[in-house]
């Protein structure tokens, strides 16, 4: 979920900088000097794991993960996908320096949202789980999806047309988020449960990110 | 595998202190590579060119059929392509030049929050080695004979890929923090990069000044005088 670079205007991406930038410095602010390696390796994680590429009938798709992310970082989600964002304009051109604000927010805005609305209920019982990981994996791309169509219809009215066909585009995208963010936090609560937010009787609104840890 | 690869050149432009983040050109890069890296905006720019032309209103320029192609829609695809060609080239002549590392200093030295630059460079660091561990997992699976189809089991499996991905950077970010604390890590940034005086730095900055400045000049006069 990029924005190209030239598309949208000024104002836009201006504001687009400054709420990333909002974003990263209470991202930044919460976290302490334990959780700067954590959230510096996640982000890695992050990066290798939206190479990866999941088939969709004839074609596939790569994985964009922000519900994930969000659940297990909280507001560390926004320095974490600003660096991986940052990192993937170096290397690979995605998206570029004047769309790095926009382009973090499409992505962590919604997965610190689905991090508040659904990291609570991962760790219930699968009758409550498994809607709530479907609904933050599918959330976090419907959000991202209206993002960018608000970004473009705010930069010039007629790219509504576009808009809608970034957020149909997302549709099966959506389905298969949520379908591998429940079967990730699955394997996550099997697996290494302290690594989900509200684990051990934590305060909701603690994730790795924000303690617990070591 | 992930390359940087116009970070590994060796032209005048790599020597110029990456403090310095203004317009040029003469990064001598390999032509075939930049193209190749162009090719992403260059299919989202076909989406907006066979999409906006008819359906943006305006004048028409001409018809097709049942479809009319109107000038705005043109003339605003035009203006979107050539930004977004001139601002990715600029990009990748300037910035992808040099090494995150050096960034990562030279971020430093622009006053950035110590914990931001630790994070672009752990990540950095780490990047490579993850990705190590997903050819690791992914060779796994094949072993095991797994060929991804649209099916849930696919699904399952690249969850779990994610997850275990996931559960390995966390066991190693664990590991490393211990041995940042065993090294006396205290939350300062110490960047024992220096960044020589070169007198090259000054002429590039000062012409690349001198050009922004006409730039926005040309661009306020044509503003006030349309």
């Amino acid at each position: 979920m990029h924005i190209s670079e030239g598309v949208l205007s000024g104002p836009v991406l201006v504001a687009g900088a400054a709420v990333a930038l909002a974003g990263t410095a209470a991202g930044l602010r919460k976290m302490d000097l334990a959780q700067v390696a954590q959230a510096g390796i996640l982000s890695a994680a992050f990066f290798v794991a939206s190479l990866i590429h999941v088939p969709v009938g004839p074609s596939s798709v790569h994985l964009i993960l922000n519900g994930i992310v969000g659940l297990l970082l909280g507001w560390a989600a926004f320095p974490a996908i600003l660096t991986a964002l940052l990192l993937q304009a170096m290397m690979f051109q995605y998206g570029g320096i004047t769309t790095l604000g926009i382009n973090t927010v499409i992505m962590a805005l919604p997965a610190v949202i689905c991090y508040y609305l659904f990291g609570p209920f991962t760790l219930k019982k699968p009758r409550v789980a498994v809607p709530a990981a479907f609904a933050c994996g599918a959330g976090s791309v419907f959000l991202g999806a209206v993002l960018v169509g608000a970004s473009l219809m705010f930069t010039e009215g007629g790219f509504l047309e576009v808009a809608g066909l970034v957020v149909t585009a997302h549709l099966p995208v959506m389905v298969i988020e949520g379908i591998m963010t429940v079967f990730c936090v699955a394997f996550l609560k099997k697996v290494k449960p302290e690594m989900l937010p509200g684990y051990d009787n934590a305060a909701p609104g603690q994730s790795i990110a924000h303690g617990t840890m070591l | 595998m992930i390359r940087e690869s116009f970070a590994e050149g060796k032209s005048w432009m790599h020597g110029i202190d990456p403090r310095l983040l203004f317009m040029a050109f003469a990064a001598r890069l390999d032509f075939r590579e930049v193209m190749h890296r162009l090719l992403a905006p260059v299919i989202f720019l076909l989406l907006l060119w066979a999409v906006l032309p008819w359906s943006y209103e305006g004048d028409a320029l001409t018809v097709l059929g049942p479809v009319v192609i109107t000038r705005p829609g043109v003339t605003l695809c035009a203006q979107i392509s050539l930004k977004t060609v001139s601002l990715t080239v600029a990009f990748i002549a300037l910035v992808a030049t040099m090494t995150v590392d050096t960034l990562g200093h030279s971020l430093n030295r622009l006053q950035l929050p110590d914990k931001m630059v630790h994070m672009i460079l752990i990540t950095y660091r780490y990047l490579f080695v993850l990705e190590q561990e997903y050819q690791r997992l992914v060779r796994a699976m094949k072993i095991r004979n797994f060929h991804p189809k649209t099916n849930l089991h696919s699904y399952r499996t690249y969850a779990y890929l994610v997850g275990m991905l996931f559960v390995r950077a966390s066991e190693r970010a664990r590991r490393v923090h211990s041995a940042m604390i065993c090294r006396g890590f205290n939350g300062r940034f110490v960047s024992l990069r220096e960044f020589p005086p070169n007198p090259r730095n000054h002429v590039f900055s000062l012409c690349t000044t001198l050009s922004l400045v006409l730039l926005v000049t040309l661009e306020w006069v044509k503003g006030a005088n349309p």
